[in-house]
């Protein structure tokens, strides 16, 4: 038996190449790339090009390390502060998103079955314009001489504009704005499978329908909940267009500061470094969630 | 109608108190569809009481207006005479066993079962005193803080009436309480759950599709068909004493004769039939000339090579048909007519050539309190 040829023809048989595709591809377009990303954090300044990173001079490729970009964004505070910024808005983002789509989602759900592809529809329906767009018309809504504000003034509500552009609030209007499909759809399909009888099972046992709501449809709709929180949150974390257009000097964003360093400073391993430490930032609490919710699953076996 | 020797127990409920009393009770759906039609029905109690019909009959409707799922378009509840017709469901002293359970997936089983009573602010410790006592009654002590789907059919159903009996409702409603359970289950489970529910002593309201089910767990049964009662009674009263070709014809297997009343004594009545002659060995309340139909079931006739003597309550054909069940035999004669007649013998020995087969010319003959006579 010839062993190699066995196993490069195993190699190329029909389920192992389909099964290969997606790992080629993430592979190829995920893990190179961050692996990339972390090689130029670890290298100074001047060796920003891949091919300068690698040092051939011993005949054998040796990388060299430098933490010299982790060092300075642990002992400069204003990465540390821009971290905690960056958290909090997308801890905000998220808590909002969830405070709004909770109830759109659950009507969505509750809603007569014909309506439902209507309804979804809706909620899909800002997708078919530029996102970039859509942030620029909130840009018009609320600059001081925009839209809102100068309806309040010709009713007579204010006398000077309210300044509702370029800080938190308006980050914060862009963010849930553009974000919140992202918590209604994963919830809707959620609650949409709910079965009926968990809530006439409740109320059988004396359980009012609002408290029913907390001790049955919210539990039960967790796997929903975790999701939507996910898919808002992650990329809240490293938005960079909306506070580039809604934000201002005081709603600090890793994605902006990602961005100086690349553009502005030309610092790439500098860059690259926060970028690290972001991924690590996300990273770290999923993997912590993942590992208790594998545990839960585990008992169901 | 028939007059057979009616059983006095339906003497004795009427001394029994009501507990439930449900009066002129109608579901219209849409404006038209009446899926509960003008019912009325008094549960008395400690009774095991069975609706049976098939599906879309309405019985699962009736329930969950019981239940407080569904208002009704149009009469009363009553429960202790009390009217608790508009009374929501989580304020009604009834509890449910959902079919296929509906317990709280991400609950305990101990959680699921002080579900209603954590409801009730009942203090903590007669909570788990009251949990305690419930695991202990459907023997589910060993799986208190399991998850309901690392529990087996069995053990789930345990756990749902446990969770509808700890709040000690007035009146449980069971709807198809073993219909998610495989045949051999069922048997076992059926007397389990009645002597749990006769230990506890709670009145309840039993939803089936499955006759055996209604005959071996309810004192009496109501037949529906169509939104409304065509018969109730006792089990054995509904089976032996129908009082409508269509309740015989749910209930079992039943051969059906049409037939004019020849004579009408006050002993005997004579129908003839195109396939035979029935002689009943008892009056009934109709007259001579009357068209009615004879119900006989299949395990009431003898099947046999010889002819039967006298001209009554015999027909003969050819064997087409043995379908073996183990405990006993259905033989298909067809006769001169065409019609197909089933006969159903007890293999009480462990012979296996009966004598008969297939193609066989065999005599079927029964005797003359055997059958039963529909006006209706």
């Amino acid at each position: 038996m010839n062993k190699p040829v066995q196993f490069i023809r195993g190699l190329f048989s029909g389920n192992k190449l389909v099964i290969g595709i997606p790992y080629a591809w993430f592979a190829l377009l995920v893990a190179i790339p961050i692996l990339i990303v972390l090689k130029i954090s670890l290298s100074e300044m001047e060796m920003t090009s891949v091919s300068n990173m690698i040092d051939w001079s011993s005949g054998w490729p040796k990388i060299k390390i430098n933490f010299e970009s982790y060092q300075f964004i642990a002992s400069d505070t204003l990465y540390v502060k821009t971290y905690i910024s960056s958290l909090k808005y997308a801890i905000i983002t998220t808590i909002l998103c969830l405070a709004i789509g909770y109830p759109f989602a659950y009507f969505m759900a509750r809603s007569p079955k014909h309506m439902q592809p209507m309804l979804l529809m809706l909620i899909m329906l800002p997708f078919w314009t530029s996102f970039l767009l859509r942030i620029y018309a909130w840009k018009t809504l609320l600059v001081s001489n925009g839209v809102i504000n100068n309806i309040l003034i010709s009713i007579g509500i204010i006398d000077t504009p309210l300044a509702m552009m370029n800080n938190s609030f308006s980050l914060l209007i862009g963010m849930v704005y553009s974000y919140l499909p992202f918590m209604i759809l994963p919830l809707y399909a959620n609650l949409s499978k709910l079965d009926i009888r968990y809530l006439e099972a409740a109320a059988d046992l004396g359980t009012s329908p609002f408290k029913a709501f907390w001790l049955i449809t919210v539990p039960l709709s967790k796997a929903g909940i975790i999701a939507g929180s996910m898919l808002v949150f992650i990329p809240a974390v490293g938005e960079f267009v909306i506070p580039e257009l809604l934000g201002g000097p005081s709603t600090l964003m890793i994605g902006r500061v990602l961005w100086d360093e690349f553009f502005s400073n030309n610092d790439w391993p500098m860059a690259a470094a926060v970028a690290v430490v972001m991924i690590l930032l996300i990273l770290v609490p999923m993997a912590m969630f993942n590992k208790a919710e594998a545990e839960q699953l585990g008992g169901k076996a | 109608m028939a007059t057979a020797p009616k059983p006095n127990a339906e003497k004795k409920i009427a001394e029994k108190e009501v507990l439930l009393k449900i009066d002129g009770l109608t579901k219209i759906y849409d404006g038209a569809v009446k899926a509960v039609d003008n019912v009325s029905l008094n549960v008395y109690k400690g009774e095991i009481f069975g609706l049976l019909g098939g599906s879309g009959c309405g019985k699962s409707t009736l329930l969950r207006m019981l239940a407080g799922f569904e208002t009704p378009s149009k009469g009363k509840i009553f429960l202790e005479n009390q009217d608790i017709t508009d009374i929501p469901a989580y304020q009604r002293p009834i509890n449910m066993m959902f079919q296929s359970y509906a317990l709280f997936p991400h609950l305990s089983v101990w959680e699921n079962i002080a579900f209603g009573l954590k409801r009730d602010h009942m203090p903590k410790d007669e909570t788990a005193a009251r949990v305690e006592a419930m695991l202990k009654l459907a023997q589910l002590t060993k799986y208190a803080e399991r998850k309901p789907h690392q529990l087996s059919g069995g053990q789930q159903q345990r756990v749902a009436l446990a969770r509808s009996l700890a709040k000690r409702p007035k009146l449980l409603l069971l709807d198809e309480p073993l219909g998610a359970l495989d045949k051999k289950l069922r048997e076992t489970t059926q007397l389990e759950l009645v002597n749990i529910i006769e230990d506890v002593g709670v009145t309840c309201v039993l939803v089936t599709h499955d006759q055996e089910e209604a005959m071996t767990m309810a004192s009496r049964i109501a037949v529906m068909a169509e939104g409304y009662f065509l018969q109730v009674g006792e089990p054995d009263a509904i089976y032996e004493i129908p009082n409508s070709r269509q309740v015989a014809d749910f209930i079992g297997n039943v051969n059906m004769f049409e037939g004019i009343v020849e004579e009408d004594e006050a002993d005997h009545v004579i129908v003839r039939c195109p396939e035979c002659v029935h002689y009943v060995g008892h009056g009934f309340s109709g007259t001579e000339g009357m068209s009615v139909g004879v119900a006989l079931r299949p395990e009431k006739i003898t099947i046999s090579k010889t002819k039967p003597k006298g001209q009554y309550n015999w027909c003969e054909g050819e064997v087409v048909e043995i379908v073996y069940f183990g405990d006993h035999t259905t033989y298909h004669l067809k006769l001169e007519s065409g019609r197909v007649i089933k006969a159903q013998e007890i293999n009480n020995t462990r012979d296996l050539s009966c004598g008969l087969t297939w193609g066989d010319h065999a005599y079927l003959h029964w005797n003359n309190l055997a059958m039963v006579i529909l006006t209706h």
